[in-house]
């Protein structure tokens, strides 16, 4: 047996930001990067000189194939005038700046640093969709692209082994997309700010200004199960359990505990910090559940001495809508196999017992993917300090929130826990 | 048998040979398709080659409508998906395959433990060859 974790000190979370996610040919990394550490900056309360900032930590993955630049770290170091303080690049896929974040607390923990910037950017759009398609198969498994697996395709066999297990159906993933277009409607900043329903309606407009019989759709479901509306990628994944391509960047400031107040009226303190890998699908001992997320989990729980009862909302990685029932299920909110009647019965909603994805989720917020990890933690950030506006959730006494984040198809996952007190 | 690094060089030279190989760990039986250099459970680096019998059952599928480009140059397409799924063999081990002889415009019609056989797809010349793994209905 391993001894228990722990961190040689404690670290808070001062200060949060984003830039705009979504596809844009007007901004670029440098662009994005400084949107999202302005934000940041804005929301220390009691202000800081970036002077005071130790070291950077950044995630990027898929730069070095999309605009041949493998070395951000001292480039957005010398962006926001860190230089010559230290910058490290992360890569863990799609969860490299969860990677950056975990590497900054280590480094604050170890006593090494006292004040450190983590965070991650990526710019995807300016590249077709089989040039992203192949960039992000870099984060595959080999035997899996040869035999034809998409992002998609491992997603969507992982749902067949899930619904031949537990009697689940597309219907129920649906509800997993409806649920996030109904967060991100709320949410200024999501790359899709609109429900499903308002889609529909925007469709049926659009075909009558044209002089067209408007598509008749009975709900929700019924569009989505119409494959003109949403046609399928990688069965059972349509379009709509799918994240967009997007750019964008987001940042987190971290301090040692003891400073935070200095710094902020409300910190948020890293109370669990987890971290695990996984195996490809022909060595996984069950193709229903990643084992990396359940050991980043229970790393994060251990250090934290809290339980899955104890996290009140939780932003997780929802880069398909199937991903985001078993992230309930390894994450312990639900038992195995009942992740999907939770979805079903409302309780991961806004107003549910455990609200998820409050932000839209990767599917509705958007997901450039080295800026994710932190971007996760910046609506945690909001929510848990009460300012996430219309999307705030109605639970009392908000106190813990959680972000787990997953790279590749599963080989890297992350699980942070944020306590207010 | 010839001796053959436990690599996936290896692993690959066997498909284009019609042989789906798998190696043992001479320790401790633990079996690994694709072969492995190193044994996961007693860390013994003592393998041994072993060919499976190429029966087996699939455990997850997919149909993918948007595949890579080397899948679009074989005519696959939105209208014409392609089935990749995760095979579970007789012998225990799992490998991931091309699904052959299933129609995968009709996903409902496909049913997780259909008992499979190995099929092996030669494609390219000379010095692009490539061969496939595959499983079609037995």
């Amino acid at each position: 047996m391993r001894r228990p974790r722990k961190l040689g000190r404690e670290v808070a979370v001062v200060g949060a930001g984003m830039s705009e996610f979504g596809m844009f040919s007007d901004k670029d990394s440098k662009h994005l990067f400084a949107e999202a550490f302005n934000e940041m900056l804005s929301t220390v309360d009691k202000g800081i000189d970036p002077q005071a900032i130790d070291a950077l930590y950044l995630g990027n993955f898929t730069s070095d194939f999309f605009i041949r630049q493998g070395h951000w770290g001292p480039i957005i170091a010398d962006l926001i005038g860190l230089t010559p303080k230290p910058a490290t690049r992360t890569e863990g896929a799609c969860a490299s700046s969860a990677l950056a974040l975990r590497e900054g607390v280590l480094a604050i923990a170890s006593g090494f640093y006292d004040v450190v910037l983590v965070g991650g950017v990526e710019e995807m759009s300016k590249r077709n969709t089989e040039e992203v398609t192949q960039g992000l198969a870099m984060a595959a498994i080999p035997y899996e692209v040869k035999a034809g697996f998409t992002f998609p395709g491992v997603f969507g066999a992982t749902a067949t082994a899930y619904f031949a297990r537990y009697g689940a159906t597309r219907e129920h993933l649906m509800n997993v997309t409806i649920k996030s277009h109904n967060n991100a409607r709320l949410n200024p900043r999501a790359q899709f700010n609109v429900s499903i329903r308002d889609i529909m309606d925007q469709k049926a407009e659009r075909a009558r200004k044209k002089g067209e019989p408007p598509p008749q759709w009975k709900d929700e479901k019924a569009f989505l199960n119409d494959p003109k509306a949403n046609p399928a990628v990688a069965w059972p994944m349509h379009l709509y359990d799918c994240c967009p391509i997007s750019d964008g960047a987001s940042c987190v400031l971290l301090v040692a505990g003891e400073m935070a107040r200095e710094f902020s009226d409300a910190p948020l303190y890293v109370v669990g910090i987890g971290q695990g890998s996984g195996k490809g699908l022909h060595a996984k001992e069950d193709l229903t559940y990643f084992e990396a997320t359940r050991y980043a989990a229970q790393e994060a729980y251990e250090l934290s001495g809290l339980t899955p009862e104890d996290v009140q909302i939780a932003e997780v990685h929802d880069c398909f809508s199937i991903a985001e029932i078993l992230h309930l299920e390894d994450l312990g909110f639900f038992k195995p196999g009942q992740g999907y009647k939770a979805v079903e019965e409302g309780l991961t909603r806004l107003d549910g017992s455990k609200p998820i994805n409050t932000s839209g989720g990767l599917k509705c917020k958007g997901h450039p993917v080295g800026a994710t990890g932190t971007g996760q933690l910046v609506e945690i950030w909001k929510q848990l300090r009460g300012e996430a506006g219309a999307r705030q959730v109605p639970i009392k006494n908000l106190r813990v929130g959680a972000a787990h984040n997953l790279g590749g198809t599963g080989g890297t996952c992350t699980f942070t826990i944020l306590e207010r007190r | 048998m010839e001796e053959r690094p436990f690599n996936d060089i290896s692993w690959e030279k066997f498909l284009s040979e019609d042989k789906l190989m798998g190696s043992r760990c001479r320790k401790c039986s633990v079996l690994s398709v694709p072969p492995r250099p190193i044994c996961t459970k007693c860390y013994g680096s003592d393998m041994e080659w072993v060919e499976m019998k190429g029966k087996g059952k699939l455990a997850a599928f997919t149909c993918i409508a948007i595949g890579p480009p080397f899948m679009v140059k074989e005519g696959y397409d939105r209208k014409h998906p392609y089935i990749a799924g995760v095979v579970e063999l007789d012998e225990g081990a799992r490998v991931v395959a091309r699904i052959e002889g299933l129609d995968g415009s009709k996903p409902e019609t496909v049913q997780i433990g259909t008992p499979l056989q190995v099929e092996f797809l030669h494609r390219g010349e000379a010095g692009d060859a490539v061969t496939f793994l595959a499983f079609r209905p037995s």
